[in-house]
């Protein structure tokens, strides 16, 4: 990461220091990019299908045979584009709920989003019967019916996210309020999940247990796209809102005498927050620690500058997805591990040394 | 007249503050507000900027009614300087450039920039520019809050106990900066305090509060032993020191 010399600091040359400054974050965002775009081309070459580099390369430029265009095309891209698209939903979605409930612990899970949308996956599996047993020594378990379960977990996670966030509107909940409300939401669901996993079947209990490993391996292209639509119009909107955001950071007081609505700023902000978060955990199941580590991450490298701190956080959470989904693939193969906890493995340690290794001035 | 405040009234509930606040502030007056903790003084300030919204009451600025007013127009007119000022992990020219933010559409112009340039220069802020205000001094601090509320442009600027967490010389500082703006630019200032002596030095005019009310407005004479009694219950005498009032108590 680029960092100002002492000098430059004290030596302040006016405007054209300060777009120097500037331009040393947009260079951090043009890094991160080509991060995101050499480790997407590394993660199509990885897998348990032997293709090599060149194969992959004719493949994607559509010169090569049927097979290698099927696991190309219809198993490895989706995956990595799903990678990109989630994990800079999960991470822009945990960055702006940081800053919306001025809480840095802030994430999908502390809105009750994510305990929700499991509750709405185990009730689709074990109540509605959309997850069974499979007759194969390999695949003991198995989501028979991923469109109802999806629908189940989005439905809940909505159905949390509009219960806490009309309990804000209509009670004036402070932030902390929203995130105590949002614990105890949590609690409800987690009790919820607990309470119908007694009373199912081992078989059930394990499908949807399964569920809850995020697997980027579940969608296809349709999926993608109406997760890339979703991520790509809420990363507008939050780019809109990106000075509301620099406002907030400076608390409510300021915000609303620099003119900030900060109430509907922050209802609508947690609105498209949950709402990316809802689709990308509906599809991909539970994808931990993106939200959290995605955004603070950044903001020791760029500051709380929502001008960069947005598309910043994004990038790396793409960079995380893709990293942890290769590893995912890679490090056992054929076996897949669970991604959501690879990325907690590799965020876990790197989150743990940027805190001890603390903020230079 | 700068501002004009009608009837304005705010409670917490079950606790009235503010009840049936009358005034009006001039071009380029510095007024005081005094009074003990809790009688009122930050409600006043944050009814004034419509960051509470007074239950009663009209207020007018630069002859426009405050109701009505979009929050972007209300902050190209009003500046307001917390008493504790918080501050991300930015540097100190993105906290004064956000002072920009009632204009900005979507994004900085030139015009911003150079207007944020301006006000990190008038405070001496320059070879701050570029450091994180989150580890600056407190008085440092103070100062990046007031560069900030001038790059909105303000007619009016409202500070709240600016003082109260600086040293003597930092305090002195600041008081002299707020005078400075004041006549130089020929804005408003409206200022909290708990200091009388400070005030004496500085401000035009003074408003002691009382149970939620005004005791008491007009300039230095009001600050009399006997106001001082009725609004703080101590006993002072007021002395006069190369030209200056200085309230001594007698406890």
């Amino acid at each position: 990461m680029p960092r100002l010399k002492p000098q430059a600091i004290d030596d302040f040359g006016g405007i054209e220091s300060y777009r120097l400054h500037i331009k040393r974050k947009k260079l951090t965002l043009i890094i991160l990019a080509v991060t995101v775009f050499v480790l997407a081309l590394l993660s199509v070459n990885a897998g348990s299908a032997k293709l090599n580099p060149w194969e992959v390369f004719t493949t994607l430029l559509g010169f090569t045979d049927e097979k290698a265009s099927i696991v190309i095309w219809r198993l490895r891209m989706p995956r990595v584009i799903a990678a990109i698209i989630a994990g800079a939903a999960l991470s822009v979605a945990g960055c702006v709920m940081q800053n919306n409930l001025k809480n840095p612990l802030a994430s999908p899970s502390t809105l009750g989003i994510a305990s929700a949308a499991t509750f709405g996956a185990n009730l689709a599996i074990i109540v509605f019967g959309a997850g069974t047993a499979m007759n194969t020594a390999g695949d003991a378990v198995s989501i028979n019916n991923p469109y109802m379960v999806t629908i189940c977990a989005f439905i809940c996670s909505m159905g949390a996210t509009m219960i806490i966030l009309g309990l804000a509107k209509l009670r004036s909940f402070s932030p902390e309020a929203i995130i105590l409300a949002g614990v105890a939401l949590s609690s409800l669901f987690g009790a919820g999940t607990t309470i119908i996993q007694y009373f199912a079947p081992d078989v059930k209990i394990a499908a949807a247990i399964f569920w809850t490993f995020g697997d980027l391996g579940r969608v296809c292209w349709k999926e993608v796209g109406i997760l890339s639509i979703v991520t790509i119009v809420s990363l507008v909107y939050f780019s809109f809102k990106r000075w509301d955001y620099n406002a907030l950071a400076s608390g409510e007081e300021m915000a609303r005498s620099l003119g900030v609505n900060t109430k509907r700023t922050r209802f609508w902000g947690l609105f498209v927050a949950a709402l990316i978060t809802a689709v990308a955990v509906s599809f991909l199941g539970m994808i931990g620690f993106i939200g959290l580590i995605g955004p603070q991450i950044m903001i020791r490298i760029v500051g709380a500058d929502y001008r960069f701190l947005i598309p910043a956080s994004a990038l790396l959470g793409s960079v995380i997805l893709l990293l942890a989904d290769t590893a995912a693939r890679t490090v056992i193969s054929p076996v897949v591990l669970p991604v959501g906890a690879i990325t907690s493995l590799l965020g876990g340690p790197m989150f743990l040394y940027l805190l001890m290794r603390g903020t230079k001035r | 007249m700068s501002m004009i405040v009608e009837g304005v009234s705010y409670a917490y509930p079950k606790n009235p503050v503010l009840k049936d606040v009358s005034f009006e502030i001039g071009k380029g007056e510095c007024v005081a507000i005094l009074g003990t903790n809790g009688v009122g003084k930050s409600t006043l300030l944050k009814c004034l900027n419509n960051v509470i919204n007074a239950q009663a009451g009209a207020i007018t600025v630069a002859d426009m009614p405050l109701n009505g007013m979009s929050g972007d127009e209300l902050a190209r007119l009003i500046g307001y300087v917390p008493q504790n000022s918080f501050f991300p992990d930015i540097t100190v020219f993105d906290a004064v450039l956000l002072g920009r933010k009632p204009y900005i559409k979507w994004d900085i112009t030139k015009d911003d920039l150079e207007i944020a340039e301006n006000m990190i220069k008038s405070l001496s802020l320059e070879k701050f520019a570029l450091r994180k205000v989150n580890y600056m001094s407190g008085g440092e601090m103070q100062k990046v809050a007031i560069a900030r509320a001038l790059a909105q442009q303000p007619t009016i600027l409202l500070f709240d106990e600016p003082t109260s967490n600086l040293d003597l010389k930092n305090q002195l500082e600041v008081i002299q900066i707020i005078k400075d703006i004041v006549q130089k630019q020929q804005i408003s200032a409206i200022v909290t305090m708990h200091d009388l002596n400070l005030a004496l030095r500085f401000a035009d005019k003074f408003m002691m509060m009382k149970d939620g009310r005004i005791h008491a407005m007009g300039g230095a004479e009001i600050i009399t032993p006997q106001n001082i009694w009725e609004v703080y219950g101590v006993q002072v005498s007021i002395e006069n020191y190369n030209g200056y009032h200085i309230v001594i108590p007698q406890q």
